[in-house]
């Protein structure tokens, strides 16, 4: 494994606060909102089942207890009204942030989230802000089926006006939120079901992540590894098995789709002259077609020994059958299959 | 800036709802029932028996499911509990000709269209991606699971009866009107509201069935409608009828009335049933996180099943008939679990079956690189097109 030197993300990201605490996923989004709220009383959520049950998956919790009811809201179930009132309200002057239940009902929403708050402050000639947080889980891999499933990021990246982030760790799911609630932009924030439950070292305090710096989570000669989302931790995961096998990868995290960090995944293909882009969402189209794209047009295309290689979800609905749902997106083995071949060929 | 989301009183409306049998399992005499009474009077003892003979399956089925989703068996179990009535009631007011669009807790509505119960496992075992034909289980629609979705639906359906010509020729055994269910949390959903504007608009031959069953996961109706939710319909100018959702005769009785309707050339009708979610919304929810015990007895003391066999045994049903019904039910319970258990996973192949209608050149591109990937290492080097890179898609 070598290390080229260069900065990192990873060393510029760490803002404010730098004593860090063991928190899930989940419990990280708790602590941002809990401290974005009490630090800032324009903060507020609505979102289906956020209050007194906690969350569909648990991440409110007790934020209503701690925050109250009037700023941690039920909403009826209507996701166009969730982001259209939220909409409003940030036009005010107030950070709401929304929950969609599932990031699949983003879609009952888009006219509020394409057409509304992204334009807005285009059409108005820059009169008004919409300081918009929507946050919304993907992905697969909880047996939920072809409509609770997927991974749209990229409907949100197609969309100028919005920004889109994509935590990977507990503590990006912190850091993340809290600058997202920061930003005067609406800013869309893809978690992952997955994830909820995994801990990880959290920053304590008011611990920002920067919007638009990737993050270098692991660093090897042979390959470069950019990943998204749950594809992340796999991609770490095949690396310490390729790593047995004698191949290092280098392991880059975008964390935020849009703005994206070229210059980061640019220098990093660079030192490896190998790059294999993994995400979960389906291959056409998907974010890593425009990693590529931007590999392609860069200083890096000289430098490649390869071809670039994309791995990544099948070209179908997300099917309910657990065996089938887990053949569909990439997993760990396939990684490390198709990091192997790139190393061995080329 | 006090953002206040305290909740002043919600109307209750005035009117009481439509009720045919009192909780004690007595018939209502009363001014709103007697346009209903006649029809349950010309009913035979075995339709009657038959009412309540689906309840009694349908909860007996709901305990097995549940049962075996906590032994690992089932990936989730959405129980109708306590909302037997709304639709058994109902389902046995649509012809066979009508079609019937479920939201995703109406089990016993499929099983009387003739689907058989095993079809619903399948879906909840994970064992298949969530359908059925509709041709093949008596117009029994595929369940919904974004909220609402069915709703309109329901209406483009009912649309193309109304264009077909085939409601409103007077014929009531040709003659096709649609019946469409969904939950009080779902009247909040844009869906529910525009296919009401496109039913009244239209004047489409179909029911909307609302079974306000209190809750919305963890969200009361009152967080949903200020107003009585069967109030709404009439703001769009559809006809509406409020009725006690546990009593399986008012349920049959005013649906029958609202499908002939709606089958005659009428337009829409609207029903809301009062009933209530006795149990989780599913199995992965702990209801006792979000709702008090009192509200459980009110409603436990009101069991639409505890109703019906008083009146059948104040009509003299005999004991026999009880008897024989304890002993179907165990018989069809274990039915359903035998045959549950012998659900297999779906083969590979049901990943791309379906994705397109006809042979789409992506689809068929990573089923043979799943092919050949899954064969092994070494013979998945070679793509079989030059443009699609080796590691095109996902895998295993
Ligand atoms: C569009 C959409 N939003 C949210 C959900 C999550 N969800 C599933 S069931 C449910 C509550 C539905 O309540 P109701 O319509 O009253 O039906 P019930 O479950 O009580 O039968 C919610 C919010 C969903 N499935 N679809
Ligand atoms: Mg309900």
């Amino acid at each position: 494994m070598s290390d080229h030197g260069a900065a990192t993300g990873t060393e510029v990201r760490v803002t404010g606060a730098t004593e860090t605490t063991v928190m899930t996923y989940a419990e990280a989004i708790r602590d941002a909102l809990t401290t974005a709220m009490r630090r800032d009383e324009r903060v507020f959520l609505m979102g289906e089942d956020v209050g007194r049950y906690g969350g569909a998956f648990g991440v409110t919790g007790d934020l209503v207890d701690r925050i109250g009811p009037d700023r941690v809201r039920d909403t009826t179930i209507s996701e166009l009204g969730i982001v259209g009132a939220g909409v409003g309200a940030a036009v005010t002057g107030m950070r709401p942030i929304v929950e969609i239940q599932f990031s699949d009902f983003t879609a009952q929403a888009m006219d509020q989230i394409a057409n509304q708050a992204a334009k807005i402050h285009f059409m108005l000639g820059g009169a008004m802000q919409v300081p918009l947080v929507i946050r919304a889980p993907g992905g697969s891999g909880t047996g939920a089926a072809a409509q609770h499933s997927q991974s749209l990021e990229a409907w949100f990246a197609h969309v100028p006006g919005l920004k889109v982030l994509m935590p990977a760790t507990a503590d990006d799911a912190k850091g993340l939120l809290l600058s997202a609630i920061e930003d005067p932009n609406p800013v869309v924030v893809i978690e992952h079901k997955l994830l909820y439950k995994t801990p990880g070292q959290v920053r304590t305090g008011y611990a920002t992540t920067p919007i638009g710096v990737a993050s270098v989570r692991r660093r090897g000669a042979d390959l470069t590894i950019v990943a998204t989302g749950v594809e992340v931790s796999r991609s770490l995961e095949a690396a310490e098995r390729l790593a047995a096998d004698g191949i290092q990868a280098t392991v880059v995290d975008p964390r935020t789709l849009k703005p994206l960090d070229s210059e980061t995944i640019v220098r990093e293909v660079i030192s490896t002259g190998r790059v294999l882009l993994v995400q979960e969402a389906v291959k056409t189209l998907g974010f890593m077609s425009e990693v590529a794209a931007v590999i392609a047009e860069s200083e890096a295309f000289v430098h490649l020994r390869a071809p670039v290689a994309r791995l990544a979800g099948l070209d179908i609905p997300i099917p309910y059958a657990p065996q089938l749902e887990r053949a569909a997106v990439p997993q760990v083995e396939d990684i490390v299959a198709a990091a192997t071949r790139l190393v061995r060929e080329w | 800036m006090p953002l206040s989301t305290a909740l002043p009183p919600a109307e209750t409306g005035t009117a009481e709802p439509v009720r045919l049998l009192s909780p004690e399992g007595q018939l209502v005499h009363s001014a709103l029932s007697e346009e209903y009474l006649p029809v349950i009077e010309a009913l035979p003892d075995e339709r009657l028996e038959d009412f309540h003979r689906q309840m009694v399956l349908m909860r007996r089925w709901d305990i097995e499911a549940g049962n075996l989703q906590r032994q690992g068996q089932l990936a989730l179990w959405i129980p109708s509990h306590g909302q037997e009535a709304a639709q058994v009631g109902s389902a046995f007011a649509a012809k066979p000709q009508d079609h019937v669009f479920p939201a995703y807790r109406e089990h016993v509505v499929g099983k009387i269209r003739g689907l058989d119960p095993v079809r619903i496992m399948a879906i909840l075992r994970g064992i298949d991606h969530g359908g059925w034909d509709p041709r093949e289980t008596g117009n029994f629609h595929i369940y919904v699971l974004v909220i609402g979705a069915q709703s309109l639906h329901a209406t483009g359906y009912a649309m193309g009866i109304g264009l077909d010509g085939a409601s409103g020729t007077g014929d009531p055994d040709r003659d096709e009107a649609v019946l469409v269910y969904f939950g009080d949390g779902a009247t909040s959903q844009g869906d529910v509201n525009e296919a009401m504007i496109f039913a009244a608009s239209y004047q489409t031959p179909q029911v909307f069935f609302l079974q306000n069953n209190h809750w919305a996961i963890s969200v009361p109706v009152e967080r949903q409608s200020r107003t009585p939710l069967y109030l709404r319909a009439a703001g769009f100018g559809i006809p509406t009828t409020q009725i006690d959702g546990n009593d399986v005769l008012a349920s049959y009785a005013v649906t029958q009335s609202a499908l002939d309707a709606a089958r005659s050339g009428a337009g829409p009708r609207f029903i809301e049933a009062l009933t209530y979610r006795m149990g989780a919304h599913t199995s992965s929810d702990d209801p006792t996180k979000y709702r008090e015990n009192e509200e459980l007895a009110y409603w436990g003391a009101r069991d639409p099943i505890t109703r019906m066999e008083a009146f059948l045994r104040g009509r003299g049903a005999s004991e026999s008939y009880f008897r024989a019904l304890a002993v179907e039910a165990e018989e069809f319970a274990a039915d359903i679990r035998t045959r549950t258990l012998a659900l297999q996973p779906p083969p590979r192949e049901r990943l791309f079956r379906h994705a397109y209608t006809d042979a789409h050149p992506l689809v068929d591109e990573q089923r043979a690189w799943l092919e050949r990937y899954e064969a092994g290492y070494g013979d998945a080097a070679a793509p079989d097109t030059g443009a699609a890179p080796a590691e095109d898609g996902a895998g295993a």
